[in-house]
């Protein structure tokens, strides 16, 4: 496995695993227009991992983009272990998402910039979307913390239990370093600053309280991830691996 | 010979609707951005409008369907992503037959395409296709779709 494959395949893997979550929210929205909103997103993600496992399967040169993504185990899947997390209820999945496309925006503005210029422009056309789906998650935020105490303590919660998923984001494992020295990824470390900036200035307007730092969880990009993500592949693969190589 | 091939090709291009906009052509939305002839064949280059737009898939078969059906065989379909495809490859023309059918088409002010009003409210930025939001008329009370600008 080369590392520009390996550093594709995790951009592929979180957004096909939150896409995934997303539409799960179909037919469950708290009311019709999010119900819509919700399932778009969920279809934007799809789209946006469809490209990236397209050309890791082209850097790779055996596998398909669908061999990718419905033919391998959990401890194969590099994605965060942010995006794993379950939906809860609507505060939860708003601050999951808030949390990560807080860190989307930063990380595909800056890989837009690319020597790769497949990955630059792949991070491009995510952007456009992705700035709309911080715009929706932050929307939400501010609104449910800025609502009743009820709403206030339901997106909290929210905050509060995905906040020990955050730390990872910012990781730098060898792959990350080589595939930064080469011009073609970014620095993760480098994007913790806005970050904190972005989430600091929404939590405010948002009257939420930013967690302590405490415990961090890590591991996805070696594979490692919590009991959660056995159960998405499981639904998400049956298919595949019921029928292997059916097509539609 | 291969040039007038080409004019040809963008001519049935023409006749391909987008499948959730029926009103206008795969050419009208801008997704095509070139067709050239190297070595033995055709390529058609298509920049995908969102990313997740299941009518990118739809509008490839039918793409194909139509160039089979006029005996051309010998073309192959090229996803391009650079540069991003965006609202602003639509025509004056092509936003006038949004507008007619019933879709306020991209633009700084959202106008509603019912009655003109420049008074219009935002529902939710997600409509019944990826590339649309949400509107209401505040004077005519209207609600309508809102074709998103990227």
């Amino acid at each position: 496995m080369s590392d520009l494959f390996t550093y594709t395949l995790r951009i592929a893997d979180s957004s096909l695993i939150l896409g995934q979550r997303m539409s799960m929210w179909c037919s469950k929205g708290p009311t019709l227009e999010e119900d819509i909103a919700l399932s778009n997103i969920g279809l934007d993600m799809f789209g946006q991992a469809n490209g990236f496992y397209e050309y890791a399967a082209q850097l790779d040169g055996t596998k398909s983009a669908d061999d990718l993504a419905f033919n391998r185990n959990e401890r194969e899947f590099f994605n965060h272990q942010l995006v794993e997390q379950e939906n809860g209820h609507f505060g939860i999945t708003i601050a999951r998402n808030f949390l990560h496309d807080v860190f989307n925006f930063l990380f595909y503005t800056q890989l837009a910039n690319s020597k790769d210029e497949t990955l630059a422009a792949l991070a491009a056309k995510s952007l456009k979307e992705v700035k709309y789906h911080l715009r929706h998650s932050s929307n939400w935020l501010i609104r449910l913390g800025d609502g009743t105490d009820k709403s206030n303590a339901n997106i909290q919660e929210g905050i509060n239990t995905m906040w020990q998923f955050t730390g990872e984001l910012f990781e730098m494992d060898e792959i990350d370093k080589q595939i930064l020295s080469a011009g073609i990824g970014v620095d993760n470390t480098a994007l913790k600053n806005d970050w904190d900036t972005l989430v600091n200035n929404t939590l405010q307007k948002a009257k939420l309280n930013r967690p302590e730092d405490a415990y961090m969880a890590t591991g996805g990009k070696k594979g490692l991830h919590t009991e959660h993500l056995g159960f998405i592949l499981a639904e998400m693969q049956y298919l595949q691996r019921a029928y292997p190589d059916a097509k539609w | 010979m291969q040039s007038g091939k080409i004019d040809k090709i963008w001519e049935l291009l023409n006749t391909v609707p987008d499948p959730e906009i029926p009103v206008i052509s795969v050419v009208e939305l801008g997704v095509i951005r070139n067709v050239t002839f190297t070595k033995n064949s055709y390529v058609i280059s298509i920049t995908p409008t969102y990313s997740g737009c299941p009518a990118v898939k739809a509008f490839q078969d039918d793409i194909k369907v139509c160039l089979k059906d006029n005996d051309i065989e010998n073309f192959e379909l090229k996803i391009v992503y650079s540069p991003a495809w965006t609202t602003d490859w639509m025509t004056e023309k092509t936003k006038v037959k949004l507008k007619k059918y019933g879709i306020a088409p991209p633009s700084d002010t959202v106008v509603c395409p019912q009655c003109d009003s420049e008074e219009t409210e935002l529902i939710s930025e997600f409509g019944a296709t990826a590339c649309k939001a949400l509107y209401k008329c505040s004077d005519c009370l209207e609600p309508f779709e809102f074709f998103k600008c990227i």
